[in-house]
């Protein structure tokens, strides 16, 4: 028997109210993140990747939301918590990385005094202890010089060593779950390396579990055990990293798999998807891909449910077999 | 639109000022009646009546009739009709108020123009004649031109205005605002500078002058009419406040400032006075704050003109 | 952020420069003006112009006699009125100073209060009725004449109201700190709120747009996922991110205040400060005194200026490396 996933999303369904009509940014979203897993949720922009977690630590704040379903985190229901009864578990269990970390922090407080502020709201140590810790997390996370840089204000820093210091912020109160939004899309490609493998090496230090958006295929392959794929607010493949990866099964997934550049390429171009991600203002009513999926079938004007085994679902109307053979097809162009 | 409406029918009026005076109220708004008397109902009354009360020093000018065809708001001091000096005086003050503004607009328009597009010396000059006028506080600034001015006209030149001509105070206010509005347009001209199709224009050769007469003053355009309403709105109140010192507008002739100043003295006793002309700048500068709000939501929600009102 | 202070009194230092050469170049060297008929006053014998002429060494080279007004003003201080005359001017001046501090930094007090609290209230009320209020008030304070509020604001205390609410209201003038802190207190609380009033209702409004800004910024967002209470995401973070735009505003308009609306409210309020002082002389046409009034507080208001610029980089370090 496994133990109890750490947090558990059943369902989660956000939309907006708004002149055009409710927008749909997630609609029934539902995964699990057990003890020490890195989760990775994949989507183009605006699939309703951010908004989901957003919405859960109740970080939506426009009035026209409304959200429902349930998120279970240590067993309990935070799902419509009040801010005050979210308050420690707001960086206190939960840490957050956000995508910008170039606006991520109060301008004009030194890094020191942001981190200290949050430190002592859960852990409620002196001053003086607080300031150490601080001072040592930035050490961890490879900021050099943390005794004086820790007195600097955040325009001081480069992006990556700003990223450094939200990370560092995320994980000063030992935090059972670390969310990460897109935490590398802001920063050029050899610090993207460097955060992710500090990300890792840290999530092996503090124990936690890693929930981490990205839009980037290659970010989870290289953290990922398990990962959610979102089309226009919907999940349409959870799959283990290495199921997904070796044998997707959705064509959207498939999608973004080939548009990853390989050193191995067989293609001369590089294959993209075709259109752009359907607003969620006038989703079709079957399924969200129809209008841009290769093989689409009459059946396509109904909604797919995310269906297979335990550990692979996906959401499409294609048999088994019809999938062998078109990725047969596509693995071996003539 | 509520202000603009509000607006048209101030203008209107004012500039129906000689109608009333002469058709309707049949005073002369600009010489002093202090002997007169005026039928009111089947009375006979002076238009000034000896003071009673205190030392009976002085006079108390006749109150509002509220009759339209004789002293609508009472009389002044001298016995002048205050309800035809207020339209008079709001011509005054509105033609002040806008061909200062005009004026200002376009030196900064052409200042701020020079400077950002050509940069180098022209711009290290004007930014510094920018800087030192935006330093002076406005007023000391005025009064000191106003002081030396007023009393001996300006003779530069062929140039000879004569002293307690409306034009002084219209070129000083006009003046001491010019880098209020350079300075914005200064910046945006260098951001402008920067962009895609100047430096196209540029490329392809075409002249200094063509450029900014045809891809850099369009673009300008919607910052200085969204300007130009506050600068009328601001030039009305300084030239208020400059008649108000008794350093604007000269007697004889009126502006709403100079009525304010004259019921300084009538406060207690002949309130509307001082308060109809006030009541008037209130309603035509709030009027003219809200075009410029609206203009600045329509054309260039960035606008900015000191601090953010 | 020595640096930057010093720098930027070197740099007010500069602009008092050329402003005294501005006013120095007005009042002696604008053409077709003859100086010595000016600050002689109306009417003054040839006896006294050839002295005026001797004093500020009219027919001597300008910068010469730039600097003998600079030395009758700053040095010696000994510039003298010729309307009134032998009264000398800077020690009026000085006089007078306090007065015009006491009524200028007590509206600031007033308006600076009142403003955040209703830019506070507004942003956190967003949509709510104070929000058009407040727009309507901001719209209505750039658009009344200060010295014309004073003197409704005087109507309704001394004269229409006098005999009931407002009979504790003082007549207009002044009473000294010194002489009964509760006197000048009262003389100086109407002419307080005249200004205040003028100034609060647009620093409300531009507080609310700046906090609604600041609430919808990426660093609140980190706040708010830190765990901290909404109280302290409020004041703690996003009102003093907001408050840096409030200082530099407060820097603009406390100069202009000082140069410009003062000096009316305190003809309109009878106080005898050096916005009075400056009244009287223009009705008399006193030159050096005119001269003396605008040099001193041309330079008061670059000072402050700079004092709030460096206020303005502490409250924002960003700016200390500018």
């Amino acid at each position: 028997m496994p133990e109890a996933p750490l947090l558990q999303v059943r369902d989660l369904t956000v939309s907006f109210a708004t002149r055009q009509g409710a927008l749909r940014a997630v609609d029934g979203l539902s995964f699990d993140v057990g003890q020490k897993e890195i989760v990775g949720i994949v989507g183009e922009s605006g699939s309703g990747k951010s908004v989901a977690i957003y919405s859960m630590l109740g970080l939506v704040r426009e009035k026209n939301a409304t959200i429902t379903g349930s998120v279970l985190f240590e067993g309990r229901e935070i799902l419509g918590l009040s801010d005050k009864e979210l308050q420690p578990i707001r960086g206190g269990s939960i840490g957050m990385i956000f995508q910008d970390p170039m606006t991520a922090l109060t301008p004009v407080y030194t890094v020191g005094w942001q981190l200290v502020e949050q430190i002592r709201q859960h852990l409620h140590l002196p001053k003086a202890a607080a300031r150490q810790r601080a001072i040592e997390l930035l050490g961890q996370v490879g900021i050099p010089d943390p005794k004086s840089r820790v007195d600097r204000y955040p325009h001081e820093f480069s992006g990556g060593m700003r990223q450094r210091v939200v990370i560092a912020m995320a994980l000063s109160c030992n935090p059972r779950l670390l969310i990460a939004d897109e935490p590398t899309t802001a920063l050029d490609v050899t610090t993207q390396a460097q955060i992710l493998d500090l990300m890792l090496k840290l999530q092996d230090t503090y124990d936690s579990s890693i929930v981490i958006i990205t839009h980037d295929m290659g970010v989870i392959a290289e953290m990922a055990h398990r990962v959610v794929v979102m089309y226009a607010g919907r999940p349409v493949e959870i799959a283990r990293e290495l199921d997904l990866v070796r044998h997707p099964r959705h064509p959207y997934t498939w999608g973004l798999l080939d548009a990853v550049p390989r050193l191995d390429a067989k293609h001369d171009r590089l294959r993209t998807i075709r259109g752009n991600a359907v607003s969620p203002l006038n989703l079709p009513p079957g399924c969200a891909f129809a209008p841009r999926c290769d093989y689409v079938m009459d059946q396509c004007a109904q909604r797919p449910p995310l269906q297979g085994d335990a550990d692979h679902v996906d959401a499409c109307w294609l048999s088994d077999a019809q999938r062998v053979t078109i990725r047969q097809r596509v693995e071996q162009p003539s | 639109m509520a202000a603009f409406g509000l607006l048209v029918v101030v203008v209107t009026a004012c500039l129906l000022a000689p109608v009333y005076a002469h058709h309707i109220a049949h005073e002369n708004p600009f010489t002093s009646n202090l002997n007169g008397t005026i039928r009111l109902g089947n009375k006979t009354v002076n238009v000034l009546q000896a003071n009673t009360q205190g030392l009976g020093l002085g006079v108390t000018p006749i109150g509002p009739t509220w009759h339209f065809s004789t002293y609508f708001l009472g009389a002044d001091s001298q016995g002048r009709d205050v309800f035809a000096r207020l339209l008079y005086g709001g011509r005054t003050s509105l033609f002040i108020g806008f061909i200062s503004a005009v004026i200002c607009c376009v030196i900064a328009s052409v200042l701020g123009l020079a400077s950002g597009y050509f940069g180098g010396a022209v711009d290290w000059l004007i930014s510094r004649i920018f800087d030192i006028v935006w330093a002076f506080p406005i007023y000391l600034l005025a009064i000191s031109l106003s002081v030396v001015l007023l009393t001996s006209g300006l003779n530069i030149a062929f140039i000879h205005i004569q002293a307690g001509s409306l034009v002084l105070p219209i070129l000083i206010i006009a003046a001491v605002f010019v880098p209020y509005v350079g300075r914005p347009i200064r910046g945006l001209v260098m951001s402008l500078k920067e962009r895609e199709f100047i430096q196209a224009a540029i490329g392809a050769g075409a002249s200094d002058f063509h450029i900014l007469r045809k891809e850099i003053l369009p673009n300008v355009m919607p910052s200085i009419i969204v300007f130009f309403p506050l600068m009328v709105a601001f030039n009305m109140l300084t030239e208020s406040a400059l008649s108000f010192l008794s350093i604007g507008v000269q007697p004889p002739a009126a502006s709403w400032g100079t009525i304010i100043n004259d019921g300084l003295d009538l406060l207690y006793t002949r309130p509307w006075v001082a308060m109809a002309p006030g009541i008037m700048i209130v309603i035509t500068a709030g009027a003219l704050n809200v075009l410029g709000d609206g203009f600045r939501d329509a054309f260039d929600p960035k606008a900015k003109l000191r601090g953010s009102i | 952020m020595i640096y930057f202070i010093v720098r930027r009194f070197a740099s007010a230092v500069l602009v008092l420069f050329a402003i005294s050469v501005s006013v120095f170049l007005i009042f002696f060297a604008t053409p077709g003006v003859d100086p010595a008929a000016r600050i002689a006053g109306r009417s003054a014998s040839a006896q006294v112009l050839a002295h005026v002429a001797r004093e500020f060494g009219l027919n001597r080279p300008l910068p010469i006699r730039y600097w003998l007004m600079m030395e009758h003003l700053f040095i010696k201080q000994d510039l003298t009125s010729y309307v009134n005359i032998g009264v000398r001017v800077v020690p009026q001046i000085t006089q007078a100073a306090p007065i015009t501090l006491s009524l200028v930094i007590g509206a600031a007090v007033i308006w600076m209060i009142v403003g955040v609290l209703g830019g506070v209230v507004a942003a956190a009320n967003q949509g709510k009725f104070i929000d058009p209020f407040i727009m309507f008030i901001g719209i209505a304070a750039v658009s009344v004449p200060a010295y014309w509020l004073g003197e409704v604001m005087n109507l309704l205390t001394q004269s229409k109201f006098h005999s009931s609410i407002f009979a504790w209201v003082p007549p207009p003038g002044y009473v000294s700190f010194t002489t009964s802190p509760s006197e000048w207190f009262l003389h100086l609380l109407f002419p307080w709120l005249t200004l205040a009033a003028l100034y609060a209702g647009i620093y409300a409004r531009v507080l609310r747009a700046e906090l609604v800004n600041a609430l919808n910024e990426d660093y609140v967002r980190t706040a708010r996922a830190k765990g901290l209470s909404e109280r302290r995401i409020l004041f703690r973070h996003a009102l003093r991110c907001s408050l840096i735009s409030i200082v530099s505003l407060f820097g603009l308009d406390f100069g202009a205040l000082i140069g410009g609306a003062a000096l009316l409210t305190e003809v309109v309020f009878g106080l005898p400060g050096v916005g009075m002082l400056t009244y009287t002389s223009l009705q008399n046409l006193d030159l050096p005194v005119i001269m003396g009034c605008v040099m001193y507080g041309a330079f008061f208001v670059v000072l402050a200026n700079a004092v709030v610029d460096v206020l303005y980089a502490y409250l924002d370090p960003r700016v200390r490396l500018a």
